[in-house]
């Protein structure tokens, strides 16, 4: 799960990693005040899921209440495109507004699982403020690396490795030393997936700061940190996505036309790859999971049909040990329920899958039966393709 | 033969009275595996569906001569369920169990690291040499023995592929789902090692997907060290970057464990790479003849 750069800082503050003063808000009077509050000069930064926000023109800089009101006024509600968020861009609801501070070096410090080595990696470089990608492309020798024991966790001399390493005046290495110290353990009690303080700032005064900071947790650990799971942002998500994930379904929508409904997430993958070999474009991943009964199938229909886009349905169940004419019928029910309208191939493979095909032919609907993958992939493409040119004449 | 299971497992099954251990239990033992025992706290001393049930592995050991163990437990709980078996001295532990946190797991890797332990999974549909044993949720009924050694990181693409094969009149060794997960027990490499050792596997298919690097790794063993033909897909080559694809480790980030990656690494070291999940059976029946 991800969560806005000021939720990463409110975290963070919490295990003692030191951020620069700030709040959010969401209008523009809010921003002001809070200007007003800090005093000086300060920084407005559009608060969405997505890097690349200074570029994109989301972070800017005011030297009074009334310039901070004017920014916030422009940027919230505005569509901010930057390389991650796609051509589409997003929405910005939200801004931080935070001191400025007089930078002096930037640096970088980042937190993620090695699954090579099965084990958290703390990387730290005296290149800050780039895109760390283009540094470990460029100049991989400037990212250091300290890989951590689950016991006893990151250790000091470690920290001093990092902080010597990316070249940090000797005497504010116990300094940095707290605030990596510090950094780990947030990281580890909550669980994260990934963090990233990118610019690791120095200000001219020689204090540390997390100038930017992102944090993603592991969704498996969720139900630990229930505090942490309330601070999901729905609107940067998928109305789709939210909606498939109330049914246990998992769904990510993609850019085709021909929808998906697979049993089992690598299979859901290969599906979409063999649709795209056929000359298709997968609409969406869907994976209904192992019980796929008639609820699901509906549910999962529901879904993939409320994408306009959608011109033909692929589904693709490997039934194993589910028998496949119980399958079979709860495809019936489910098209009859939601009164199908698109094509649908069906796919079935495990036991009495004969049974199973038996019922999809004699159901009445428009489904059509295909032996194998490939078979499934060249019919549903076609099938998409003709309902489109019908829908393009007509 | 066979890699890491035949006819001399001895089973436990852990979360046995649960719904999913109960049902797999007895497909398990309809399959003709050796189911000796069953763990769940508290409820020790009584007997399931003809299987006596144990208070801790342990115990369930001891009194069983059980050597391999098989996890249902539910996600918070599982990485202990791992722990405790490797403690007890089972030798091979099969965590079908998915969704248990990162962090969890890697203290369980490590605490495995210093024990005889073999784990397989977690997040994976288990281990089954056909016609001798079989650990796990995998339909029984759609493999058939033979020479063919199966890896994946997925479930029901392993059986498209296990039936793609079966169907030809190929049958398998062993096949192995090594899980979904970012950190798993037996990886890819792990699993290859076995089956270039198994004098009976003549081949291997080898099923990866996007995230991490773990099939790049093993490109460049197979390179050096195999002695047997592999075959390989990808799956996931039409996913976006940034979006977990229902497993918790496939996903591309930072522009690195893209599907095209992978599968330049495995023909560069001399696999047969196909593109369509439908082409697996029969790469293998042409590297077969």
């Amino acid at each position: 799960m991800k969560v806005h750069e000021y939720q990463a800082k409110v975290i963070l503050a919490k295990y003692n990693v030191k951020v620069p003063r700030g709040e959010v808000a969401y209008t523009k009077e809010e921003a002001r005040d809070i200007a007003k509050q800090l005093g000086g000069l300060v920084v407005v930064k559009a608060q969405i899921h997505a890097g690349g926000r200074g570029k994109g023109g989301g972070v800017k800089l005011a030297k009074s209440p009334e310039e901070t009101e004017d920014i916030a006024d422009k940027m919230l509600g505005s569509r901010l495109v930057t390389h991650q968020t796609g051509p589409e861009g997003r929405i910005v609801k939200r801004v931080l507004v935070e001191e400025g501070l007089r930078i002096k070096n930037e640096y970088y410090l980042g937190i993620v699982i090695d699954r090579a080595a099965s084990k958290p990696v703390f990387m730290a470089s005296r290149a800050g403020g780039m895109e760390i990608e283009k540094v470990a492309e460029e100049t991989p020798e400037l990212i250091l690396k300290e890989h951590i024991e689950s016991s006893p966790g990151l250790t000091p001399f470690q920290a001093r490795k990092l902080a010597f390493g990316m070249g940090l005046p000797p005497l504010l290495v116990n300094q940095a030393c707290g605030f990596l110290m510090a950094l780990y353990k947030a990281f580890e009690a909550t669980d994260a997936s990934l963090a990233e303080i990118n610019p690791f700032l120095l200000t001219e005064d020689e204090k540390f700061y997390a100038l930017d900071a992102k944090l993603n947790f592991d969704d498996n650990a969720l139900y630990r940190h229930p505090d942490i799971k309330e601070l999901r942002d729905l609107d940067e998500e998928e109305p789709l996505e939210i909606e498939a994930s109330k049914h246990g379904l998992n769904y990510i929508k993609l850019e085709g036309n021909v929808g998906c409904m697979v049993n089992g997430a690598g299979l859901a993958m290969a599906t979409m790859d063999i649709i795209k070999l056929a000359g298709g474009s997968p609409a969406n991943f869907l994976d209904v999971g192992g019980g796929a009964n008639a609820e699901q199938v509906k549910n999962a229909f529901t879904i993939i049909l409320s994408d306009p886009n959608v011109k033909a349905v692929l589904i693709n169940i490997f039934g194993g040990i589910m028998r496949c004419d119980i399958v079979a019928q709860g495809v019936v029910e489910a098209a009859k329920a939601i009164q199908l309208k698109v094509p649908v191939v069906v796919r079935l493979e495990g036991t009495n899958v004969e049974r199973g095909q038996e019922i999809l032919r004699t159901s009445g609907l428009r489904l059509t039966v295909a032996k194998g993958m490939k078979d499934a992939a060249e019919k549903v493409v076609t099938l998409a393709k003709e309902s489109k040119d019908r829908k393009t004449k007509g | 033969m066979s890699i890491l299971v035949d006819k001399n497992i001895r089973l436990i099954v852990q979360g046995i009275t649960g719904r999913e251990g109960t049902f797999h239990t007895l497909q398990a033992k309809a399959y003709g595996t050796n189911v000796v025992g069953g763990v769940t706290p508290g409820k020790g001393g009584s007997v399931h569906e003809g299987i006596p049930v144990f208070n801790t592995v342990l115990e369930a050991r001891q009194k069983t001569g059980a050597n391999a163990s098989v996890i249902f437990v539910p996600p918070p709980f599982a990485a202990d369920a791992i722990m405790e078996a490797a403690d007890a001295g089972i030798e091979l532990v099969v965590c079908i169990t998915e969704g248990i946190p990162t962090f969890d797991m890697i203290k369980a890797y490590h605490y495995l690291s210093t024990r005889k332990t073999r784990l397989i999974g977690p997040n994976c549909p288990g281990i089954i040499s056909p016609g001798k044993c079989k650990i796990g949720i995998m339909p029984g009924s759609i493999h058939r023995e033979g020479r063919v050694g199966v890896i994946s990181r997925s479930g029901t693409l392993t059986y498209e592929a296990v039936g793609q094969l079966s169907s030809r009149g190929i049958g398998q060794s062993t096949c192995i789902g090594i899980g979904g997960d970012p950190i798993i027990g037996t990886n890819f490499v792990d699993a290859l090692r076995l089956f270039n050792e198994d004098t009976e596997t003549a081949a291997v298919v080898m099923i990866g997907e996007i995230g991490g690097n773990a099939e790049e790794v093993a490109a460049e063993y197979i390179q050096k060290n195999l002695r047997k033909p592999v075959v390989g897909f990808i799956a996931g080559q039409t996913a976006p970057p940034g979006r977990r694809m229902g497993h918790a480790g496939a996903i591309i980030s930072g522009g690195k464990g893209t599907a095209a990656d992978k599968m330049k690494a495995m023909t560069e070291a001399g696999l047969h790479v196909v593109k369509s999940p439908a082409e697996i059976g029969e790469a293998i029946a042409a590297v077969l003849k």
